[in-house]
């Protein structure tokens, strides 16, 4: 049950699953570099199902595989590429000639190799690593999840590369420097979560990749040595650039301002800027008043720089010029006395992010009252409950809700609470996305949110003191989370927190069936819990739990669904080196690792961290001393 | 504080190895339903307190005392690593912000200030990596140095890692300064040091340890022999500016 800010929101929750280029059949057969063959076969008792011959298929087969891949070609979505290559040979051909995006997953479910020689024409990767839960410090740094095997082999299989996403590996300054040289076409680059690269990176980047379009940086761990910042965004170029987005917020190192400036003013383009917090208020103003066609904007420190003096009527001028803005982040200092400068664009905004922003509910308020077409809201607790009710009297067309703790510590007061659930619950009945934490819950604020927000795609609670039941009855909160199975019957994803029982694991297992992603943390009371999750959850596919009393006898029951998910975390539960053993030796696709501190711990029979994941190329051939492949 | 908490219900904490906090005391749980969960399966190798003992110890822990008498080392509130499940950077920020803020308003969130976290970097000599750890998550500077070792003996250099690994020693480290603790990671001697607000780098040891957390921005893990001609320590720094 980790609930945790997600990164880029709504673009990662639409992200399909892929399925079936994953399938069983795939697997037994051994070569899914030539894909398996399904029960049509093309009308022409063509060459479906036999293993592959050399003579070249007859002039009208060459002819039918070169319309199919003009008609292949408009197809878009992962989900139909992947069933399409699924008919038959000739349509599993063409389909890989004109697949232009790959999406991977798991950059340990398949290697670069394999991938490179059944799509050859791609121009756009989107690549993920490590697992969710790396980012709260369970994974040892060094794990692995490196960009560097990927781009080897793409620098020569795809000459024509244009965009690239990372989320969740490892990426050096000379990958980024490989990737700059190695693709003249190159355009988008997005890193979500990743870490390894530093300033040095980016400037190459800058100077070599002259049709950069976006550049977009979002929760990266951005590591310079003090004395080797470099100004990378002085190394643009001077001629006017193809700039769409530039996002750097998480590059915590000074900003040349001035050249900040100019290449802002030379970006004719630029719709998306997101700046650090090293940028102040009157520099923000100024970057206004060169990019008034901004869509997005994050705003920096938001605080006013030292000497510099500023009052709200002059901000507030630069943001009535800013017609176009709908997407406001940042506010990482902010000086909420200068808040109400955003008045003159709230009406517009889609999307606010407040979560830096230490305001009170009354410093809220005004501001948020005018939000009225907002659909994405990020904030900190504390505003309060009553923050929250003004949120939810304002902003009815609410999709995505996310409150942030001010004090993450298990022992905190905690400012918002069910009131403020309840409040949110009656008042943005349109809710698809809800991250909360908190302090103090009931069963009946999260059953009143089961019933008012039927839309409910998300729902990410965290109480984040341990165990702690409902305040006011003192009972566990199986009862509130299993309202939000029974009742809101598009979930796919759900975190729980707080006292838990194995009934409510029954609960999730019984309605739950289209939850894809769980996460669990300090519940349950014995396997069983482990065993009605694995066994009723039939489309879950991402399975991450921790300090929860499941063992091997849990472990186990889930056996005849591993292949179907992406993988599976466990730690600080109740493992043991034989009941892993045991997946690993009846499951041969499957990659199970145990992750030890210490090289040390991995000989102990206790398993304290369990990673495992399908994989079609067996142990990887890049771990660390730490890891032990079963 | 802890409103949520009841005396029946004693929370089960573990002691994860990494992270840095180290292979501490647990309490036993209790859930209100009056089952026993974890106690009667678990078989971990960690110091398990009785129902008992974990009540008292939970009620000194409140009071920010351990002052159990029948364990060794009394032990802190374990804090589970990662959680809440809020990422570094964040935790780290609101320090930040509220560093910026007590510039103008008074300061009403001390407490908050004082809970937040205090990541910072580590770097070893010889480490083809650094890694993080949050300062607040210790209390000693023991805790930290062996929370250290922990994490960087997994670098190994001898591969003999079936033996014991590097223990604390506190030597005398003639530096013209005094004790200084040094570690031994893998038979090696390394000494640990830190740069702090100024930018200087001293000497881990010299200051009290909330003087040091507050003040420590990155840590380094240097080999023994290099640490001659080091900055003079924090004391010695304080008298030369009178």
């Amino acid at each position: 049950m980790a609930r945790v800010e997600e990164t880029g929101g709504d673009r990662e929750e639409n992200k399909e699953e892929e399925t079936s280029w994953w399938s069983p059949e795939a697997v037994e057969g051994g070569r899914v570099g030539e894909g398996p063959s399904r029960g049509s076969r093309g009308g022409r008792g063509g060459d479906g199902g036999r293993p592959d011959t050399p003579p070249p298929p007859p002039y009208s087969d060459q002819v039918l595989e070169n319309v199919l891949e003009n008609v292949l070609q408009f197809l878009v979505c992962r989900r139909d590429r992947n069933a399409a290559s699924l008919v038959c040979r000739s349509w599993y051909r063409a389909e890989a000639q004109t697949r232009r995006e790959l999406s991977v997953g798991n950059c340990y479910a398949v290697s670069p190799a394999r991938v490179v020689r059944r799509f050859r024409c791609a121009r756009a990767l989107v690549l993920k690593g490590r697992p969710r839960f790396a980012d709260f410090n369970l994974f040892p740094l060094g794990w692995g999840a490196r960009f560097s095997p990927w781009l080897a082999a793409m620098a020569t299989a795809y000459p024509w590369l244009e965009r690239v996403c990372l989320k969740r590996m490892t990426v050096s300054d000379s990958d980024l420097a490989f990737l700059a040289r190695s693709f003249p076409s190159f355009r988008d680059l997005t890193l979500i979560c990743c870490d390894g690269f530093g300033t040095a990176g980016l400037a190459v980047i800058a100077v070599l990749c002259r049709n950069l379009r976006i550049l977009d940086l979002i929760e990266n761990d951005v590591e310079d040595e003090e004395e080797e910042v470099i100004d990378w965004i002085s190394r643009f170029p001077e001629t006017t650039t193809s700039l769409e987005s530039l996002s750097f917020e998480c590059v915590n190192c000074p900003v040349n301002f001035s050249a900040l400036e100019a290449l802002v003013a030379r970006s004719p383009s630029l719709r998306r800027l997101r700046v650090n917090q090293n940028v102040s208020l009157g520099q923000l103003r100024r970057l206004m008043a060169r990019a008034p066609h901004l869509t997005h904007l994050g705003t920096g420190s938001f605080r006013p720089g030292i000497a510099e003096d500023l009052n709200v009527a002059d901000l507030e001028q630069a943001f009535v010029s800013s017609k176009s803005l709908i997407c406001l982040s940042g506010f990482r200092e902010v000086a909420p006395e200068h808040l109400p400068a955003i008045l003159p664009v709230c009406a517009n905004l889609v999307s606010l992010n407040l979560s830096y922003a230490v305001i009170t509910a009354e410093q809220l308020k005004p501001v948020i009252l005018k939000c009225n077409n907002l659909r994405t809201f990020w904030v900190l607790d504390t505003v309060g409950d009553e923050g929250l009710l003004a949120v939810a009297k304002a902003c009815k067309n609410l999709h995505e809700l996310r409150v942030f703790p001010f004090e993450a510590t298990e022992d905190s007061e905690g400012s918002v609470s069910d009131v403020g659930l309840v409040a949110i619950s009656n008042g943005c009945r349109k809710l698809q996305s809800i991250l909360f934490f908190c302090q103090r819950m009931t069963n009946s604020a999260v059953v009143a949110m089961s019933k008012n927000c039927q839309d409910l795609v998300v729902f990410r609670l965290c109480i984040m003191g341990r165990h702690r039941p409902d305040h006011i009855t003192r009972e566990p909160m199986d009862e509130g989370f299993g309202a939000i199975v029974m009742n809101c019957k598009k979930l796919t994803r759900l975190a729980v927190s707080g006292l838990l029982t194995d009934k409510v694991f029954k609960y999730i297992a019984t309605h739950g069936k289209s939850i894809r992603t769980l996460s669990v943390a300090f519940a349950g009371d014995s396997d069983l819990s482990l065993k009605y999750v694995l066994e009723g959850c039939h489309s879950l596919q991402k399975l991450e739990i921790r300090d929860s009393p499941f063992g091997d006898v849990g472990l186990l029951s889930g056996i005849h669904h591993y292949y179907n998910m992406r993988f599976l975390w466990m730690s600080s539960c109740m493992l043991t080196l034989s009941g892993c053993k045991e997946v690993a030796q009846k499951m041969p696709n499957l990659v199970v690792e145990v992750i030890g501190d210490r090289p040390k711990d991995l000989d102990s029979d206790t398993v304290e961290k369990l990673y495992l994941y399908r994989s079609l190329e067996g142990p990887r051939d890049d771990v660390p001393l730490f890891v032990n492949i079963l | 504080m802890a409103s949520g908490l009841m005396l029946e219900e004693t929370e089960l904490r573990l002691g994860l190895p990494g992270g840095g906090a180290g292979e501490l005391a647990e309490v036993a749980v209790i859930r209100s339903s009056g089952k026993r969960g974890f106690l009667e399966t678990i078989d971990l190798k960690l110091k398990l307190q009785t129902p008992v003992e974990s009540k008292e110890s939970e009620s000194a822990e409140q009071g920010n005392k351990a002052t159990d008498p029948h364990e060794k080392p009394p032990a802190p509130k374990a804090q589970a690593v990662g959680w809440p499940p809020v990422r570094s950077f964040r935790k780290n920020i609101l320090n930040v912000q509220q560093q910026s803020e007590s510039k103008n308003k008074e300061e009403q969130s001390d407490k908050a200030a004082a809970a937040a976290a205090a990541f910072v970097k580590v770097s070893m000599d010889g480490a083809p990596y650094l890694r993080k750890v949050d300062l607040k998550t210790y209390k000693s500077y023991q805790e930290l140095s062996t929370a250290l070792q922990k994490m960087f003996s997994s670098f190994a250099t001898s591969g003999n890692y079936g033996s014991e690994e590097g223990v604390l020693r506190v030597r005398d480290f003639m530096n013209g300064a005094g004790k200084v603790t040094a570690l031994v990671i893998n038979g090696s001697e390394y000494v640990t040091t830190y740069e702090d607000k100024d930018g200087d780098w001293m000497l881990v040891g010299d200051v009290p340890w909330e003087m040091f957390v507050d003040s420590c921005k990155r840590l380094r893990v240097m080999k023994g022999s290099e640490v001659v001609g080091l900055a003079p320590t924090a004391m010695e720094k304080r008298k030369n500016r009178g």
